[in-house]
């Protein structure tokens, strides 16, 4: 099992609010019930596609959400509001799938989770397997010139590339569940995941890359 | 001249807006020559175009009513 990354403690460099959301915070702390539902409305479903990448089932991630929501209210009255709500909140995720995961390795026999300590977690390496390649680097098996927007439109491609975004190796995954699928910038990113920009750039690179291939290899046959 | 296989290490970059000027050129440059990589940069893009729909929910990721309104019930008792 690899590890989760540890999110920071500490405000590093954390995305600066936006006015929109300075607005909906000062709501939430009057009280107003609409500003929740919205709050709830807006996060909720993102909130699960991270979930799921930390927990084994759709019910653990629904429990884990619930759980984010909770300590959510816990903590609004504290919360800085110059930081940005929104990794606030997904940041409390994070530490909460942590603890969780800590929680369960204790009550977990050993020999269960030795196996796989680390395993997957391939952030090295080329973008494309180097044997389409020269040795001066040229393309000796290009990508094929169809038009793949055409073809990632259909519904059994979607299938198949959330297939491929479940078989990334966990990191890489919620970077780009995060990054790609729920629209949060680089900076928001890393907050979230406590990874350093440049750890950020590697990670996002072998994930789009790995997918790319993958789509490549359905779209062949 | 930057090689094919040093843009599919660089396109990440490129498309994140990491590149340098110099290396934005470069980038572009061996583009502008090599269809093949024109193709990669396409399929690339696509792939990234086809991720932003996964984020359409499915029917049966919304929250179940019941856990909306227990949390509800929750803010109401946190707000008082």
């Amino acid at each position: 099992m690899a590890d989760l990354p540890t999110a920071p403690d500490g405000p590093v460099s954390a995305p600066a609010s936006s006015a929109a959301e300075r607005a909906l915070v000062a709501r939430l702390l009057a009280g107003d019930e609409a500003a929740f539902v919205e709050l709830v409305g807006r996060h909720h479903a993102p909130l699960r596609r991270l979930a799921r990448v930390f927990v084994s089932s759709d019910a653990s991630a629904e429990e884990l959400v619930q759980e984010t929501w909770v300590a959510v209210l816990d903590g609004l009255r504290g919360f800085e509001a110059r930081a940005s709500l929104k990794t606030w909140i997904f940041r409390i995720l994070v530490n909460r799938a942590k603890t969780r995961r800590e929680r369960e390795a204790r009550t977990t026999p050993l020999s269960a989770l030795a196996p796989d300590a680390g395993a997957g977690d391939d952030d090295s390496g080329p973008a494309v397997d180097p044997a389409r390649f020269d040795e001066r680097g040229r393309w000796t098996a290009p990508p094929q010139h169809g038009s793949p927007e055409q073809a990632l439109l259909d519904g059994e491609t979607r299938a198949r590339l959330a297939e491929a975004v479940a078989a990334l190796p966990e990191r890489q995954r919620a970077l780009v569940v995060l990054r790609d699928i729920d629209g949060l910038t680089a900076e928001e990113a890393c907050n979230v995941l406590g990874l350093s920009e440049s750890n950020q750039r590697v990670l996002l690179h072998r994930a789009r890359s790995r997918l790319r291939a993958e789509l490549e290899q359905w779209m062949k046959r | 001249m930057l090689t094919c296989r040093e843009i599919t290490e660089l396109v990440t970059d490129y498309l994140e807006g990491n590149l340098g000027l110099a290396d934005r050129l470069r980038f572009q440059l061996h583009l502008g020559m090599c269809r093949h990589c024109r193709a990669y940069l396409r399929q690339l893009r696509a792939t990234i175009a086809a991720m932003k729909k996964l984020s359409q929910p499915a029917p049966d990721e919304a929250m179940p009513t019941d856990v909306q309104a227990e949390l509800l019930k929750r803010f109401r008792n946190w707000k008082s």
